[in-house]
């Protein structure tokens, strides 16, 4: 079985995001980029199909600042090969985007499935998966956790509201959107990762002509309004404490 | 090209609360054109009363319809949206919804505007704010003439706007023909509880990332216990093993409405403030003055977890 994993870099959210001085993005100088945490689980639910079922496993990303490391830590995870897709991305890559110019790589190679993460914190025009399977013409699935194949087919758990979750059979090929794979996300020491730079290699792949796709105009970014609805307790550390403790009591949680 | 759809949610025949708050705010916007909801399922049709604030229904029975999946769903909005033509379609971006909407999207070749919290119009034109960035950033983009698909977070908007009985015109449209279906319904799961059901504690006490690792834990835990409550936790805690499955709060846990809810250390992505907005008393610990987190909390602490919960567990601990 082969399984192809689209992944990529979105900014660390535990940072301070500072928007651009045009207003409509992120300041590309402000933020650190790290691993879209739902491609994360994806890549971990793939290692474990592969490690029960001996599929061979193919991360994919489209060409960014960074990348590399990403690729070369998924190969060091035990993925089997590592794919950066090169072109001219400079007005940036949203999710239509993505699935055009990933879609066109991927129906050029094996893909039993294609998993990606269920989002990522920077996809306003949606999710992926669901685009690029769009692109693929294959069936798809977000909120996917459990992930088992049974012939040419998969049975997923798809998550809804509450902890209910459907059961559905889905036949092969298709992409899924992974929600959490069946165990965290597995641990790699720097060292492998710098042993793999040395030693495994990403292939390259020149993207066709970045096709045209439905978008629509950011006209603004903003944070939201610091403290919205809540009334803030200032003060020092202490006085903080001393002012929690005394709305616990007047609501009658502490005697 | 004319009138709004809304896309209906419904899990065994009954309708989803995020149904009426889409149909609620699009009322409230008076974009022009007839408001349409659109809802498919089997033996749903007594649902149609309910959706009295829609000017009309497209009910689409079938039993291949009798439970969601994401390709069936898709293809048959899809082919009534080719023949019809609606100007804007509106999604709620609950977990089918995450299918249904980029899966319009790329079908039906329009453009789609996700994570939305608040929908205005403007000048023939509507402007959609997407919060993005875990709930940090807020985004606001131009659908051209109204045009496109917005998918909308749960909670955004108030559903009692959206219900109102009445008898919307009620149009019946068979289920196309569409072959063999590549997924299949197997079975509805009900969840586990596990080792508590944190939906019936009076007081949680919640983790979320800012404990920056599992060791943290039981500085949280002890406040927890020190008020006799439970410890519970935001979604990535749960991702990374540090707490069962049966502990998380949010879209993909539980909703909880206790009488006090404690966040500790959640910025407050929509996921999470979908599970625990509705709790009485909601105090929130962050360091980030921003954090989408002090949008719901009654009481806001914009301060280091660790220079807190220490004191506060020490004050509330009973004497030895």
């Amino acid at each position: 079985m082969e399984i192809v994993v689209p992944v990529k870099q979105v900014p660390d959210l535990v940072e301070e995001l500072v928007i651009a001085p045009d207003g409509t993005r992120l300041d590309p100088d402000s933020i650190k980029l790290k691993l879209n945490e739902f491609d994360e689980y994806a890549i971990e639910e793939a290692l474990l199909l592969k490690d029960a079922h001996r599929a061979k496993v193919t991360v994919i990303a489209i060409d960014a600042e960074g990348v590399d490391e990403i690729l070369f830590t998924a190969l060091a995870k035990g993925t089997d090969r590592a794919i950066k897709v090169t072109g001219d991305f400079s007005d940036g890559v949203d999710s239509h985007t993505a699935a055009a110019v990933l879609g066109e790589v991927i129906k050029g190679m094996p893909h039993d499935l294609v998993l990606t993460g269920v989002q990522a914190a920077d996809d306003r025009d949606g999710q992926l998966g669901p685009l690029l399977a769009c692109a693929l013409k294959v069936p798809h699935v977000s909120v996917v956790t459990g992930v088992h194949l049974v012939g040419n087919r998969v049975t997923i758990n798809q998550e809804y509201a509450g902890g209910v979750v459907a059961e559905m059979e889905v036949d092969l090929p298709a992409v899924l959107g992974i929600q959490a794979a069946e165990k965290p996300p597995r641990y790699v020491p720097v060292s492998k990762v710098r042993q793999a730079t040395k030693t495994a290699k990403v292939d390259e792949v020149a993207a066709s002509a970045v096709p045209a796709v439905p978008s629509t105009l950011v006209r603004r970014m903003f944070k939201g309004e610091s403290g919205g609805k809540a009334e803030m307790i200032e003060g020092t550390a202490e006085e903080q404490v001393e002012r929690i403790l005394a709305i616990l009591r007047e609501r009658g949680f502490l005697k | 090209m004319s009138g709004v759809w809304v896309i209906a949610e419904q899990l065994e025949g009954k309708l989803s609360e995020v149904t009426f708050e889409l149909l609620g705010r699009v009322r409230e916007l008076a974009l022009g054109g007839r408001v349409v909801v659109v809802l498919l399922g089997h033996g749903i049709k007594e649902l149609t009363p309910e959706l009295g604030a829609a000017d009309s229904v497209i009910l689409v029975e079938d039993e291949t319809l009798a439970n969601y999946t994401p390709e069936i769903y898709r293809r048959v909005i899809a082919e009534l949206a080719r023949a019809r033509n609606p100007r804007l379609i509106m999604v709620a971006n609950t977990s089918m919804g995450m299918d249904l909407a980029p899966g319009l999207s790329g079908e039906l070749g329009i453009p789609l505007v996700a994570y939305c919290k608040d929908l205005r119009a403007e000048d023939g034109q509507v402007v959609a704010v997407s919060q993005l960035y875990g709930g940090k950033i807020l985004v606001e983009s131009i659908l051209e003439g109204g045009k496109g698909l917005v998918s909308v977070l749960a909670g955004a908007f108030r559903a009692d706007a959206g219900k109102k009985a009445g008898t919307p015109q009620v149009e019946t449209v068979a289920c196309p023909a569409l072959g063999t279906p590549r997924i299949c319904f197997k079975s509805l799961l009900r969840p586990q509880t596990g080792d508590l059901d944190i939906t019936k504690e009076n007081i949680l006490v919640s983790v979320g990332r800012g404990i920056q690792s599992q060791d943290n834990i039981p500085i949280v835990e002890e406040l927890a216990k020190a008020l006799g409550g439970a410890l519970t936790a935001s979604r990535p805690i749960v991702d990374n093993g540090w707490l069962p499955k049966s502990r998380q709060v949010g879209k993909s846990g539980m909703t909880v409405k206790p009488k006090l809810y404690i966040a500790v250390g959640i910025s407050g992505a929509p996921e999470h403030i979908e599970g625990m907005r509705d709790a009485e008393l909601i105090i929130a610990i962050n360091p980030d003055v921003g954090a989408p987190i002090f949008d719901v909390a009654h009481y806001g602490v914009a301060a280091d977890l660790f220079d807190i919960l220490p004191v506060l567990t020490e004050k509330i601990r009973p004497p030895q």
